[in-house]
C-alpha cells in the first residue's frame, strides 16, 4: 500500500474494526462461553461474563448422550468426499467451458445454477423414494452423491471463472510443446489454478458441512451427521441453554478452526470472477 | 428388495442357522424427552438380557414427527421402533403401517396398561403401540403465592377462579406471573392447549358433518378468555412459549399456576432443577361448569413398523421398556418420582409410588380425560385435543398460528377465528371431506 | 482459435457434470409435475389419481399464498440489502491500514462457518428470548419492558439472523475486489482534492458493480430456499412463512404431497422469474 497514513488514522481505523469485528463475532463467542457455565448460571440475571465457575460437565452429558465421534467423522467424510467428487467431475467441465467456449457455453452455465434454485422440501418424497429404491438411504455414499450434486453448479461456476483468467497462450504453448490433453490440464493448467481449486474446496466444505435438510432427513443411526447431532439438543425439557451451547460449539469447532486456518486461501480465492 | 436388505437377509440367515439365537441391532428412533434419554442410559440392562444392540437416534420432537412420517408412508425401512403418540397411532394402524401388538407374553401383563391409554393407542381394539408414558393435564401452582393472595385452590377449579387467582398472583415488578400457558404456534403446544380447553366451554372443532365450527360462538368465548388471562397475567412473549418454556420459567420461580402436562409435575418437584420444587401443588385442570374439564390424554408410545426385519428383536425391546420391571429398574436408579407415569394401572397400587406427590392427580386427570368422548356435544372424530385424522397436524398447525398471533397482539380474536375457519374449510375440502 | 478436436474433447469433458445436473434436475422435477397431477394423500392410501389442475387452484387461491410470496420477497430483499450495505462499508474498512487485521478479518467472516440450524438457535434462545435472553438483560438493564423479538419483531429479526450469517460471504468478496482497486487512481484522486464521498461514489462504487452483482446472484440462490432459520425459530407464524416454509407445511404437515408438489411447482417459477431477471445483468457481466 502505497498511501501514507498518520499513526492517528491508523488507531481509529482500528478501534472501529475491532469493535465491529468483535460484535459481529460475539455471538458465537457468547455461545463458547455459556458452554462452560452450569445451567443455572447459563440464565442467570444479570448474566456473567468471564467472572463464572467454568465448568465441563455440559461437554461430559453431551458426550454421554450421544457419540460425537461418529457424528463428527460423518460429517468429515461426507462434506470432504462430496467436494472431492465434485471437483473431480468440475475440473473437465470448467475446462471446456472456459478454454473452448461455445455459442452456449454462457447458457449452460446459467442453467447450471439455477438448478440449484428447486426447492428441497417440495422434492422429498420422490427422492426418498428414489433412495428406498436404490437403497442407499442413511449411506454415507448416498449422502455424498447428493451434496455433490447440490454443490455441483457452484464449483463449476467458481472453477470456470479461474480457469478464464489464466492466459490462454500458456496453454497453446504447452500444446506446442507437444503436451497432451491430459498433461495440459494435469501439469499445466492445475498448477496454476491452485489457488482457486483451494478455495473453491473450502467453500464446499463448508457449504456441505451446513447443510442441514437432506442430511437430516435421508439418515437415520449410520449416517447422520453433526446437524443431526444438534436436532436432539434443541429444546428438550427443563434447562438446556448451556448443553446447547456445548453441542453448538463441538458441532461447528472444527470447522470454524478450518475456515480459520485457511482463511487467507479463502479470500484469495473467492470471487467468482468478480475480479477482473 | 435392495440388494444391502437382500445382503442383510442373508446374513440374517447364515447367524439364525450357526447359532440358534441372533443378537441383532435395532434402530430406535425418539424424541429427546427426559425419560426417553433415561430410557437411553438404561440400554446396557435390555442387551444384557437379551442380547440384542441398541442404536439410537435421537432427534427434536418435530424433526422427529417429520424423519419419521416421511418413513413410514414411503416403507423406507429406516426404523425398527419409533416413538409416536396418540395421534399418529390409530392412522397408521388403520393403514396397516404398524405391527399388531397381539402377542405380547403374558409376563408383560398387557391388561395392567390403563384402559384410557390402550384405548387410544389402539385401532379396531387392537393394540398398536405400547404407551412408554402417558398423561394429561393439570394445574400446578405455587402454594405460597396462592396463599400470598389469600386464595385457596379447589381440587376442582372453574375458569372464572382460575382468572382471579392468575390475576392476584401477579407481580410484574418481580418478575411473577399469575399464569403461563402455552402460545407457541403448533398443533402439539397451543392447539393442544386451546382444544382441549375449548372442550370445557362447549366448542368444538368441527361437528357431526365434519363442518368446522371456529366462528361459533363458544369458540370466540374460549379465546377471548384466554387471550384476556393471558394479556393480564402472563408472561411477556408467550406467543413463543411451548412445554419448555413454561417449565424453564415455573422453575426459576416465575409462573404462579402452570396447566400443562401432568409429567412436568415430577420436574417441578425435583430440587435440583426446580427453585420451587417444595411449593408446588395440583388441581385438576379447570372447567366452566358444562361437565367437561380442559384436560387432555396423550402418550408416548413406541410402536414397530410393518416394514421392518427385526420384529422379534423390536418387540423384545418394547416389552423391556414399557414393562413393570424398567420402572422398577428407573426406580432403583433414580428414585419413584422419576418413572415414567402413566401408562400402567400397577404403579398406581404400589406402595412406594403413593409417596409421590403428584401421583393421584396424574391418575384422576387420565381417567378423566375421554378420546371418544370428548366434547359437551357430538363429534365425529376420536381425541381430546386433536382429532385424529391425517388432516389435523397441517390444518390445527396453521390455525395455531393465527391464535399464537392473536396472544402476540398482530390480530383480534375475532381476526383469528375467522381465519381458522377458513383455514380448516380449506384444509378440509382439499381432503374431500 | 479451438481445433474441432478439441471441441469435441470439451464437449466429452462437460458431458459428465452436464448429465449429472440434467438427471439431478430432470428426475425430481418431473417427478414432482407428476405428482402436482395427482391427488396424493400419503396417509389416506397413497396416489388416488388425477385431478387436473386443481392442486395449482388450490395452491393459489389460499389464503396463505400471497402473504407468503410477499414474506419470501421480504426476506431476500431485506437480507440483500443489508449485506451489500454493510458488506461494502465493512470491506471498506477492513482494506485501510490497521493493527491486527488479519484477526480482525477472521472475526468478521466467522458467522459463514456456523450452520444455519445452530445460528438459529442460539440467537432463538441465548439472545431473542424475552426472558432469559441477552437483549431481554440489556434492555431490563435500562429499565426497558423485554421486547419478544420472534412475536413482535418476528420479520425483522429473521432478516437479521440471516444477514448475520451472510455478510461474512458478502464482505469477503467485496473485499477481495477492493483489494484488486487499483490504488493509483485513488491517490490522484486524492491529489486533485476530491472529497472522501466522491472517490467512493465515482470510483470505489463502479469498481465494485460486478462484485456487487456477484453476491446478489450467488445469496439470492441461496436465499430464496431458507428454512432451517424459520423451521426453528417462527416455524412460520407471525407472517414469516416464507413459500418454501409453506411447501413444507403442505407436504409434511398436511401430508398432500400433490399440493405441495404444485407449490414447488410454483416455486420454481418464481426462482427463475428473479434469476432470469438477475441472470440478464450478471451475463452481461460475464461477458466483457
Amino acid at each position: 500500500m502505497a498511501r501514507t497514513v498518520t499513526a492517528r488514522r491508523k488507531a481509529i481505523n482500528t478501534a472501529i474494526a475491532w469493535t465491529i469485528g468483535l460484535l459481529i463475532f460475539f455471538p458465537i463467542l457468547w455461545t463458547i462461553l455459556t458452554s462452560f457455565k452450569t445451567e443455572a448460571e447459563a440464565i442467570a440475571s444479570p448474566p456473567s461474563f468471564l467472572f463464572f465457575d467454568w465448568t465441563l460437565e455440559n461437554y461430559a452429558v453431551v458426550q454421554e448422550r450421544s457419540n460425537y465421534m461418529r457424528f463428527l467423522w460423518n460429517s468429515v467424510i461426507i462434506a470432504v468426499g462430496s467436494t472431492i467428487l465434485g471437483i473431480i467431475i468440475a475440473v473437465p467441465a470448467a475446462w471446456s467451458m472456459a478454454f473452448v467456449p461455445s455459442k452456449r457455453t454462457k447458457d449452460i452455465l446459467l442453467w447450471m445454477l439455477s438448478t440449484k434454485m428447486l426447492p428441497a422440501v417440495g422434492v422429498l418424497y420422490p427422492i426418498y423414494l428414489i433412495f428406498i429404491r436404490m437403497g442407499i438411504l442413511d449411506s454415507r455414499a448416498g449422502l455424498v452423491v447428493v451434496l455433490m450434486l447440490i454443490n455441483l453448479p457452484i464449483i463449476v461456476w467458481m472453477l470456470y471463472t479461474y480457469f478464464k483468467e489464466i492466459p490462454g497462450e500458456i496453454l497453446e504453448a504447452a500444446r506446442m510443446d507437444g503436451a497432451t490433453l491430459k498433461s495440459e490440464i494435469l501439469y499445466v493448467l492445475t498448477p496454476m489454478a491452485i489457488p482457486g481449486i483451494a478455495s473453491t474446496v473450502l467453500l464446499n466444505i463448508i457449504l456441505a458441512w451446513n447443510e442441514a435438510f437432506w442430511t437430516l432427513n435421508l439418515t437415520a443411526a449410520n449416517a447422520a451427521p453433526l446437524t443431526a447431532f444438534i436436532a436432539s439438543y434443541s429444546s428438550p425439557e427443563g434447562l438446556f441453554y448451556a448443553k446447547l451451547s456445548a453441542a453448538s460449539t463441538m458441532a461447528i469447532a472444527p470447522i470454524l478452526i478450518l475456515g480459520w486456518f485457511s482463511q487467507k486461501q479463502l479470500v484469495r480465492g473467492l470471487t467468482f470472477g468478480a475480479v477482473k | 428388495m435392495s440388494l444391502r436388505n437382500a445382503l442383510r437377509a442373508a446374513t440374517a440367515v447364515v447367524t439364525l442357522t450357526a447359532t440358534g439365537a441372533i443378537a441383532e441391532t435395532i434402530t430406535i428412533a425418539t424424541v429427546n424427552n427426559g425419560d426417553m434419554i433415561r430410557m437411553q442410559g438404561l440400554t446396557d440392562d435390555f442387551t444384557a438380557k437379551t442380547g440384542h444392540e441398541v442404536e439410537w437416534v435421537t432427534l427434536e420432537e418435530n424433526v422427529l414427527r417429520q424423519r419419521v412420517t416421511t418413513d413410514i408412508t414411503t416403507n423406507g425401512g429406516q426404523f425398527d421402533i419409533m416413538t409416536i403418540g396418540m395421534y399418529e397411532t390409530p392412522i397408521w394402524g388403520a393403514n396397516g403401517w404398524l405391527v399388531p401388538l397381539d402377542d405380547l407374553s403374558d409376563n408383560y401383563d398387557v391388561d395392567d396398561i390403563l384402559p384410557a391409554m390402550a384405548g387410544g393407542l389402539s385401532y379396531d381394539g387392537t393394540l398398536y403401540a405400547a404407551p412408554f408414558y402417558g398423561e394429561s393435564s393439570m394445574i400446578m401452582y405455587r402454594t405460597d403465592l396462592m396463599e400470598q393472595a389469600g386464595m385457596e385452590m379447589p381440587e376442582a377449579p372453574t375458569w372464572e377462579f382460575i382468572g382471579e387467582a392468575a390475576r392476584a398472583m401477579t407481580d410484574r415488578d418481580n418478575e411473577i406471573y399469575g399464569i403461563c400457558l402455552r402460545g407457541k404456534a403448533g398443533w402439539g403446544e397451543n392447539m393442544a392447549f386451546l382444544t382441549a380447553m375449548s372442550n370445557a366451554f362447549g366448542a368444538r372443532f368441527v361437528d357431526e358433518n365434519w363442518v368446522p365450527q371456529y366462528d361459533s360462538p363458544e369458540w370466540n368465548e374460549t379465546l377471548t378468555f384466554y387471550l384476556d388471562l393471558m394479556n393480564d397475567a402472563g408472561p411477556p412473549g408467550a406467543s413463543n412459549n411451548g412445554f419448555n418454556e413454561n417449565l424453564s420459567l415455573f422453575q426459576q420461580g416465575k409462573c404462579g399456576m402452570w396447566i400443562d402436562a401432568t409429567v412436568a409435575a415430577s420436574f417441578v418437584t425435583n430440587p435440583d432443577d426446580s427453585t420451587v420444587a417444595d411449593s408446588v401443588g395440583f388441581a385438576l385442570a379447570p372447567n366452566t361448569g358444562l361437565g367437561k374439564n380442559s384436560n387432555w390424554l396423550w402418550a408416548w408410545a413406541l410402536a414397530i413398523p410393518a416394514g421392518t426385519e427385526k420384529q422379534d428383536a423390536a418387540k423384545a425391546f418394547i416389552e423391556w421398556a414399557t414393562s413393570k420391571d424398567y420402572i422398577e429398574l428407573v426406580a432403583e436408579n433414580e428414585g419413584w418420582a422419576n418413572v415414567p407415569p402413566g401408562a400402567r394401572q400397577s404403579l398406581y397400587e404400589n406402595d412406594n409410588y403413593k409417596d409421590v406427590p403428584f401421583a393421584q392427580m396424574t391418575l384422576e386427570s387420565i381417567l378423566s380425560a375421554d378420546p371418544n368422548n370428548p366434547t359437551v356435544e357430538p363429534v365425529p372424530y376420536i381425541g381430546v385435543q386433536f382429532a385424529a385424522i391425517p388432516e389435523w397436524a397441517g390444518l390445527a398447525g396453521q390455525v395455531g398460528q393465527e391464535m399464537s398471533a392473536a396472544l402476540a397482539g398482530q390480530q383480534t380474536a375475532e381476526e383469528a377465528l375467522e381465519k381458522a375457519q377458513a383455514i380448516a374449510t380449506e384444509e378440509l375440502e382439499a381432503a374431500g371431506y | 482459435m479451438a481445433t474441432k478436436a478439441s471441441r469435441s474433447a470439451a464437449r466429452l469433458m462437460m458431458a459428465p457434470a452436464v448429465i449429472l445436473l440434467l438427471g439431478w434436475m430432470l428426475v425430481p422435477l418431473t417427478m414432482t409435475l407428476w405428482f402436482s397431477f395427482r391427488r396424493y394423500l400419503p396417509l389416506r392410501g397413497g396416489d388416488q389419481g388425477w385431478t387436473g389442475f386443481d392442486n395449482y387452484v388450490r395452491f393459489v387461491t389460499s389464503s396463505a399464498f400471497w402473504p407468503a410470496v410477499q414474506a419470501t420477497l421480504v426476506i431476500v430483499g431485506g437480507v440483500l440489502i443489508i449485506t451489500v450495505c454493510l458488506g461494502v462499508l465493512l470491506a471498506i474498512l477492513l482494506d485501510q491500514p490497521m493493527w491486527g487485521q488479519g484477526i480482525v478479518r477472521v472475526l468478521v467472516i466467522a458467522p459463514f462457518f456456523v450452520m444455519p440450524t445452530v445460528s438459529a438457535l442460539v440467537w432463538k434462545n441465548m439472545f431473542m428470548d424475552p426472558v432469559n435472553g441477552l437483549f431481554a438483560h440489556v434492555w431490563r438493564f435500562f429499565g426497558a419492558e423485554p421486547l419478544s423479538w420472534l412475536s413482535e419483531a418476528s420479520m425483522p429479526s429473521i432478516i437479521l439472523i440471516v444477514s448475520w450469517q451472510w455478510l461474512p460471504f458478502a464482505t469477503l468478496i467485496l473485499l477481495t475486489a477492493i483489494q484488486s482497486l487499483d490504488s493509483e487512481q485513488l491517490e490522484a484522486a486524492e491529489m486533485d482534492g476530491a472529497p472522501k464521498l466522491k472517490q467512493f461514489w465515482f470510483i470505489i462504487l463502479p469498481h465494485l458493480s460486478r462484485a456487487i452483482t456477484i453476491v446478489i446472484l450467488i445469496q439470492t440462490i441461496f436465499l430464496l430456499s431458507i428454512f432451517a432459520e424459520i423451521f426453528v425459530t417462527t416455524g412460520g407464524a407471525f407472517g414469516t412463512r416464507t413459500l418454501t416454509y409453506l411447501i413444507f407445511q403442505r407436504v409434511l404437515e398436511s401430508q398432500n404431497v400433490g399440493l405441495g408438489s404444485a407449490g414447488g411447482v410454483y416455486a420454481i417459477i418464481l426462482a427463475n422469474i428473479v434469476a432470469l431477471f438477475l441472470m440478464r445483468i450478471v451475463g452481461k457481466n460475464l461477458d466483457n
